[in-house]
């Protein structure tokens, strides 16, 4: 029997010092110190971490995940918060964190220099949230695959519909992606709930495949697997960045957006650096950084030179997107289980 | 009173009256007296935590038994304090939390009541302590033998699957019958369970489609055979055959298990995609149009497919090897046909592993993230859905809750159904009889079958194998194929500053994190878990039936739901825990224990308990059969449970996407960040670079565990007289 005690003493020692040497390792000192979830680009989530500790001395622990992960997270820890700020992704579920009060209010000094939109998620939100950067929704598609099947050059939303791009549309499932709800939200507010669902279901003959993540369609229409695919412009234009053979298109009737957000979590161990980086990422040296960083997005300081690559703002036919009505979660979770009835069970 | 029981009183006392009883905050500095004495919970509990003070008369009561050894009811004083102490421990510390009472009930005491931290070492070893205390007792009254080694055992294992899996996942699954604003609403719950997408069965009559459950249990059905059937073939090939390669096809069928997640996917997009490599050759040289096959259920399924068979390999060889010439010889002796004897002797004797390597690969197509994310297309399956139930757009936790219920039934079905094909029949193969026979040859069709199966997969593999490679060596694959090092200059740039060498690559901090966290919980797994299966085929005590359920639970469990419920469960006191390499380390253990079980469940019920009988009864002391006998024996099952969990610390994606920090960033979710960003490039090269690393580790493991040698002989080996080989 000694040799299962010696066994059985080894492996509890073992557990012990596992224990031991992790929680020993600590994580952030209090003072100095930035708990930091990051939700764009690893580069730019980088970028930023090291340029607010190079201006401030602040030790930033930077973990960087999609949006809707962050979210589930800070919810999950609303007991006991471990990040102070919240920086980067879409704005739903920002609002969505508002909405459930798991973020801090705080009035920058910075908000005069910050473009209308980024201004009117702060007041929708109540204060919780605000906009970093925005991007318009649009499509792609690859050129060399629309010249082999002949499809000539899709302008807008309605050209999606023609019956040469029969499994030829790629966009993400709204029930995943944000990206694809903000598709859903912009066709209903162009044309009316009922137009805009007799859109859908005829886009959906022509739709290959709803992916899960909402840049997906982005890689798959620089791959050539998708002749066109619905994302967020800046997504496609990263691949055109990347010599992929794709046009990036803003489509005719007018589109809608996202705002990227920032928000600081409610219970923050290090307020006051929260506090601080909230007001340097809004300024337009931090803001510049996306671009650095091949994220073309555009930024929400007025002040911040846009990057020449990233789709104008101006150029492209944005919509009034109400936030407040499509961001709230009563009216998601309504339109979602209606594109789910009504749209993605019909037969091709 | 034995020593051992002594020392466990005496460790109650250090962790009750010595070292720190709470955990310390992460900004505080603590001095030398806050780990010793004055942090302790005597000192906390005269210093106004008065809740800690009734710890003291359970272990007070540990002592009676110490100071009065003539006492006669020792075992139950030794339980009564265990459980008392482990009672108070347990009410105290979920009654405080962090901001006072933690039940509205106990707020008419007055709000918001005392507060306390998480706990720390004290603690984590005064309850220890207690709960080996308490088996110590059970023991003395007679349980298991008497033997207080196994009850012990059987109490922690009990007590670490109550806290790391147990707790976590009922937090969770409580949500299953909560509405929005978590109210009890069990009308949610049937509203939701009853979904039409997830039971519909509209694909049968139409072309619509059929409900996730179903589309789920079809493909686990499909890859459960697909890889029992292929990891027969290749475990045929590897122990009976005179095939030249061999060693090569050992190598090439393990390599998909240590392949990062998303590589099999994109690999297999880059070739059959509608763009991809081999769609294009067959549309210039033949004319097959190109499509979008792969996207959906084949896809999906040759992933899988590619992915665990090596799992069915691992615990098929084990099994294979086992299985005595002796009876196939008797069978031979009576005549039957090589055939006959493989179909009614061979076959039936590897059962035990053919219903393992079923199940595993079952549950494991269930608990698949990967490969239904890049793959699936419209073929939706429960794993991903519960992801985007409570990342996704809907965030809808609930839902996620219901569709866990049902997956975990899947399993448990599959289990369920296990055993009962498994039956009470014995397949004890490996006994301390003479095993002079040499193990048939395989029956022709049986052979020529395992090398049409064995053989163009393993091409298929290498094919998928060399895109990867290709992939991390190319500007773009795909797209431009320009030879570059710069993704891997990229990852893992080392520069020479005057101090030494600085890691400068952006990769490294996930490396080591991530290498640091796989090399701690491979031995633990291991060790739990063959200690699990040494005590589920070896001891008979009651309760083994759900003991061995509660086991294989956590892996039944899709990872996003583990994920979730570990920060639900760990962020708060009494157990804190979040943000710590431990917090990884043991998701890890409890997620891949149960390959540990079944294949050490696999390897043992083969040996036949003569062996520790005739080894004990030659005299030698059990420390001794254990080492010289049941160890050597089991070496299969160790090298595979040793390997599957350092592979899987280092692939998991799923559960650790909510518990990685800053400091214990993991590789896999570095690499999902560059898929999202669509840096295939950088993502194959880092995953290539964890393949190597992984191919060393298991090799490693090989070379310390060393193989098992069973006394058989190969039929080119000149016979000798000796009947049995010495094991080593």
């Amino acid at each position: 029997m000694k040799l299962k005690k010696t066994f059985a003493a080894a492996t509890m020692l073992a557990g012990t010092m596992t224990a031991l040497s992790f929680m020993s390792a600590g994580a952030a000192q209090a003072q100095g110190a930035l708990v930091m979830y990051c939700a764009v680009q690893e580069e730019w989530c980088r970028a930023m971490t090291t340029a607010f500790e190079r201006e401030t001395g602040i030790k930033v622990s930077m973990t960087r995940k999609s949006s809707g992960e962050i979210y589930a997270q800070v919810k999950a820890e609303s007991q006991n918060p471990r990040a102070d700020i919240w920086w980067g992704g879409t704005g739903d579920p920002h609002m969505q964190a508002a909405e459930e009060g798991l973020t801090e209010e705080y009035k920058s000094p910075k908000m005069s220099e910050l473009q209308d939109w980024a201004v009117r998620q702060w007041e929708q939100s109540k204060q919780r949230t605000v906009g970093i950067y925005s991007g318009a929704l649009g499509f792609g598609y690859n050129t060399e695959q629309a010249k082999a099947n002949n499809i000539g050059e899709p302008k807008c939303w309605a050209d999606l519909l023609k019956a040469e791009l029969k499994d030829e549309v790629q966009v993400a499932d709204p029930n995943s992606s944000g990206t694809a709800y903000t598709l859903l939200a912009t066709i209903i507010q162009i044309m009316g709930e009922d137009k805009g669902f007799e859109y859908l279901k005829a886009l959906h003959k022509n739709v290959n495949q709803y992916t899960k993540s909402g840049a997906a369609p982005a890689k798959a229409t620089a791959l050539g697997e998708t002749t066109v695919g619905i994302t967020f412009m800046h997504d496609m234009v990263t691949m055109v960045v990347d010599k992929a053979p794709v046009k990036v298109v803003a489509p005719c009737e007018g589109t809608g957006y996202e705002i990227g957000s920032m928000s600081i979590i409610k219970g923050a161990k290090n307020m006051d650096s929260a506090k601080k980086f909230y007001d340097w990422a809004l300024t337009a040296d931090a803001q510049k950084l996306g671009a650095e960083a091949k994220s073309y997005q555009v930024p929400s300081n007025k002040n911040t030179p846009i990057p020449p690559q990233a789709p104008k703002l101006t150029d492209v036919k944005l919509i009034n997107f109400d936030f407040a009505k499509y961001g709230s979660s009563d009216e998601r979770r309504r339109l979602l289980s209606k594109w789910d009835n009504e749209v993605k069970n019909l037969p091709k | 009173m034995t020593r051992a029981t002594l020392g466990w009183i005496v460790l109650c006392w250090v962790g009750f009256a010595l070292l720190p009883w709470y955990g310390f905050d992460r900004s505080a500095s603590p001095t030398i007296a806050d780990y010793f004495v004055s942090g302790s919970a005597v000192a906390h509990g005269f210093r106004g935590a008065w809740w800690l003070l009734p710890i003291l008369v359970p272990l007070g009561m540990t002592l009676v038994p110490v100071i009065r050894p003539s006492l006669r009811q020792k075992g139950t004083w030794l339980l009564a304090s265990g459980l008392l102490g482990l009672a108070l421990i347990v009410l105290q510390g979920f009654s405080i939390g962090l901001n006072g009472w933690t039940m509205d009930a106990l707020k008419v005491f007055g709000e918001p009541g005392p507060r306390q931290a998480g706990m720390g070492y004290g603690a984590a070893l005064a309850s220890a302590a207690l709960l080996i205390v308490l088996c110590h007792g059970l023991a003395a009254r007679g349980w298991c033998r008497g033997d207080a080694f196994i009850t012990s055992s059987i109490g922690a294992v009990v007590a670490l699957i109550l806290v790391f899996v147990f707790f976590p996942v009922s937090t969770i699954l409580a949500s299953a019958f909560a509405d929005n604003s978590g109210n009890f609403a069990p009308s949610e719950f049937i509203s939701k369970f009853m979904d039409k997408s997830i039971w519909g069965l509209d694909c049968v009559t139409s072309d619509l489609r059929c409900g996730v459950a179903w589309n789920t249990l079809f493909l686990g059905l499909l890859v459960a055979f697909g890889t029992t059937a292929l990891g027969l073939a290749f475990a045929l090939i590897a122990t009976r055959t005179e095939f030249r390669y061999k060693k090569l096809l050992r190598v090439m069928s393990v390599l998909p298990i240590i392949t990062p997640p998303f590589v099999i996917g994109l690999a297999l997009i880059l070739l059959f995609g509608r763009s991809g490599a081999l769609s294009n050759l067959l549309w210039e040289w033949f004319g097959v149009p190109r499509s979008r096959w792969i996207y959906g259920l084949p896809g999906v399924l040759i992933a899988q497919l590619l992915a665990f068979t090596p799992i069915a390999f691992l615990v098929l060889i084990g099994v294979v090897q086992g299985i005595s010439p002796t009876l196939e010889e008797a069978s031979q002796t009576l005549r039957a046909k090589s055939w006959t004897t493989f179909w009614t002797v061979t076959l039936p004797l590897m059962r035990p592993g053919l219903a393992n390597a079923f199940l595993l690969g079952f549950v494991e197509s269930l608990a698949d993230f990967g490969n239904p994310l890049v793959l699936a297309g419209n073929y939706e399956v429960l794993s991903t859905k519960i992801f985007f139930a409570v990342v996704g757009a809907q965030q809808d936790q609930g839902r996620a809750a219901v569709l866990s219920i049902i997956l975990l039934a899947f399993t448990l079905g599959a289990f369920w159904m296990q055993h009962a094909w498994l039956g009470k029949k014995v397949y004890t193969t490996v006994t301390g009889k003479g095993d002079s026979g040499i193990p048939l040859p395989l029956p022709r069709r049986v052979a020529l079958a395992s090398y049409f199966t064995a053989i163009p997969w393993a091409i298929f593999t290498v094919a998928v194998y060399a895109i990867i490679v290709v992939g991390a060596f190319v500007r773009s694959m795909g797209r431009d194929y320009t030879p570059t090092f710069e993704h891997f200059l990229t990852a893992f740039r080392v520069e020479r500053a005057d101090w030494g060498l600085y890691f400068s690559g952006s990769a490294w901090n996930s490396f080591f994190a991530t290498v640091k966290v796989a090399a701690l919980s491979a031995p633990l797994t291991a060790a739990i878990g063959l200690l699990t299966a040494y005590l589920l085929t070896r001891q008979r005590f009651s309760g083994q039936r759900s003991f061995e359920f509660g086991t294989l639970l956590s892996f039944a469990i899709p990872g996003t739901v583990v994920g979730v419920s570990y920060i639900l469960a760990f962020n708060v006191p009494p157990i804190e825990i979040t943000g710590t390499g431990f917090i990884l380390v043991m998701c890890f253990v409890f997620r891949n224990m149960p390959v540990g079980v079944r294949s050490g469940i696999a390897t043992l019920s083969q040996i036949d308990k003569s062996l520790d009988e005739a080894s004990l009864t030659l005299g030698a002391r059990s420390a001794t059969t254990m080492r010289r006998v049941v160890l050597p024996l089991l070496r299969p099952a160790i090298v595979a449970s040793l390997v599957y969990s350092f592979v899987r610390a280092m692939t998991a994606v799923s559960a650790v996407i909510f518990l990685v920090t800053a400091e214990y960033n993991m590789a896999t979710t570095y690499i999902v960040g560059r898929v999202e960003a669509g840096e295939f490039g950088l993502a194959i090269a880092y995953s290539t670079a964890l393949i190597i690393v992984m191919l060393l580790a298991i090799v490693a493991i090989q070379l310390i565990v060393g193989e098992r040698r069973l006394g058989r002989r190969s039929a080119s080996a000149a016979p000798s007289p000796v009947a049995v080989q010495a094991v080593p």
